[in-house]
């Protein structure tokens, strides 16, 4: 049974193989900025894991470097196996095509129409006949539920819909894993119900491992196994969902009822409101 | 005082560090090349891109240039009884240095600008970055392919921005102020040099091309990705190159045409 432990190295026992992701004693800075202080991190396969937190506490550039994008001042990120930051550029690039993500934006190729943007990875690294590429994208937009919608440019779909496609191209490659960007961020809640049923039944029915970093709880906790809470460089927590919501943790509980002040302070770093007023510094 | 000198050092170190990226994605751009071999469609849906695009800009310009230099030329050389010279001064003028420099920097203002915005946007897009996931190298996919097509599409440009010109020159000289049209085309024909004329305006074209395209792709691809940081790159892709070209001019040309 899963238990909580708010620090040291995870030990969800969910699953008996070995994570599919292994981060150890992760350490990322940016200028001055410290973004993770010495997070560990596994990711257990055919799992949908969340990574919850506050805005600003560096769940996109977990994402990034997982997927080799930025580089770790300290620390590994084991991905099936491989250590991301020790592979050399072919290697890396042969690893990220058993690795989907879908960015926040959804990143679409916005020259090309929706099938040629679920086409592009089939095009570039199979050499399979165009016969074959038009079924496996007819397929994969089924999927998304966006077949029709195959001749319409990225500028004419909505937010909800570009993420979609997103999703149908990430996918295109039959990869091991996918990575998902705030994907609900912006959405309707029809948008948002939509895209955490896929994640899930994507999930379940190709067998896939899903990294969800998102904000948004509700949604999030319904459709993920695992959740980590991120905050302050750390993982302050780490469970189901069900074990977060009963979190003794002041900032797990201000984090999942989305308390406007407690550990996280409603106000940026600042001196006092009286020695603001009554400094000159900026008056002209 | 300190904090300036500390201010200049900082931005001294940027300056350093930015031509520092600039020239490794040079190189990155040139290595780029073994993958576009196999797809010359990349390389001809660029041409298109930005050699056929910027036709119209260099045909009307080239011919406004041509009809100038030789109602001004005119002038001169009348003063001279020299005026049935005038195709010559004009197809010298053109193909030496305003057929390279004048098409450089329409090109720059063209072209660059165009280079620069799309690039930027893909990063802010997070189009480059998608790329990168997909296991796909957006310097070879996306940089190599436009720079060989400003690389060979800047001499073509230039070569018809001369034509043009010397088409613009004959209407306003021989059509409009009379001189003889058998002196003016046999005096150009006798006098411009293949390679001491065209072939050295062909070599400044391929370097103002080498230039124009590297300033656009770079000021693209470290633009910070932002609609201000696209707009300040896209500005100052027009005024580096700009100034690039007309420095380079001065540097050719007093290695080819001085003594």
């Amino acid at each position: 049974m899963a238990r909580i432990y708010k620090l040291g190295p995870p030990r969800f026992t969910v699953s008996q193989n070995p994570p599919l992701i292994k981060i150890r004693d992760l350490h990322f800075s940016r200028g001055d900025r410290v973004i993770f202080d010495g997070v560990d991190i596994d990711i257990p396969r055919g799992k949908v894991t969340a990574i919850m937190g506050p805005s600003g506490t560096g769940k996109t550039t977990l994402l990034k470097l997982i997927g080799g994008q930025l580089r770790p001042s300290r620390g590994t990120i084991e991905v099936d196996g491989l250590n991301v930051h020790a592979l050399s550029r072919k290697a890396l690039f042969k690893l990220r095509m058993r690795m989907g993500m879908l960015f926040q934006t959804g990143a679409l190729l916005t020259d090309l129409t929706v099938y040629d943007n679920v086409a592009y990875p089939l095009r570039e690294h199979t050499d399979l006949p165009e016969s074959m590429i038009r079924r496996l994208v007819l397929m994969k937009l089924e999927a998304v539920g966006l077949r029709g919608a195959r001749d319409l440019l990225p500028s004419a779909l909505s937010g909800g819909m570009a993420r979609r496609v997103a999703l149908a191209r990430a996918i295109s490659l039959d990869p091991m894993m996918v990575m998902y960007d705030e994907p609900f961020t912006g959405q309707d809640p029809i948008s948002m119900g939509v895209l955490a049923q896929l994640v899930r039944r994507l999930n379940d029915a190709v067998g896939l491992t899903s990294i969800l970093v998102s904000h948004d709880v509700e949604e999030t906790s319904a459709i993920s196994d695992l959740v980590y809470v991120i905050n302050g460089g750390k993982v302050i927590e780490q469970g189901t969902p069900n074990e977060l919501a009963n979190s003794s943790s002041a900032s797990v509980r201000q984090f999942m009822s989305g308390l406007p002040d407690g550990p996280v302070g409603f106000h940026y770093d600042a001196p006092t409101l009286d020695e603001d007023l009554l400094s000159m510094r900026g008056a002209s | 005082m300190l904090d300036i000198l500390a201010s200049f050092g900082r931005k001294g170190l940027e300056a350093f560090e930015r031509l520092g990226r600039g020239h490794l994605l040079f190189l990155q751009i040139l290595a780029g090349i073994t993958s576009l071999l196999p797809r010359p469609g990349l390389l001809v849906a660029q041409m298109h891109s930005i050699g056929v695009r910027t036709i119209t800009i260099i045909v009307v310009s080239g011919l406004f240039v041509g009809m100038v230099l030789s109602l001004q030329g005119y002038y001169v050389l009348s003063q001279f009884a020299a005026e049935d010279s005038l195709g010559v001064m004009v197809a010298a003028s053109l193909v030496r240095e305003l057929g390279p420099v004048v098409t450089a920097l329409l090109f720059a203002g063209r072209a660059g600008s165009a280079l620069t915005a799309e690039i930027g946007l893909m990063k802010a897009t997070e189009q480059l970055s998608g790329l990168e996931m997909m296991a796909v190298d957006p310097v070879r996919r996306i940089l190599t392919p436009r720079f060989f097509a400003g690389f060979i599409s800047m001499p073509l440009l230039a070569a018809l921005f001369s034509a043009v010109g010397v088409i613009g020159g004959y209407f306003v000289g021989v059509g409009l102020l009379g001189v003889d049209e058998g002196a003016f085309w046999s005096q150009m024909q006798a006098k411009i040099d293949w390679d001491g004329d065209v072939i050295n305006g062909v070599i400044k074209s391929l370097v103002f091309g080498v230039i124009c395209t590297w300033i656009a792709l770079f000021q693209g691809y470290d633009t910070l990705p932002t609609s201000t940081g696209v707009s300040r790159s896209t500005t100052r892709t027009v005024v580096h190159s700009a100034l690039a070209v007309l420095v380079l001019d001065f540097v050719l040309t007093a290695l080819m045409f001085g003594d």
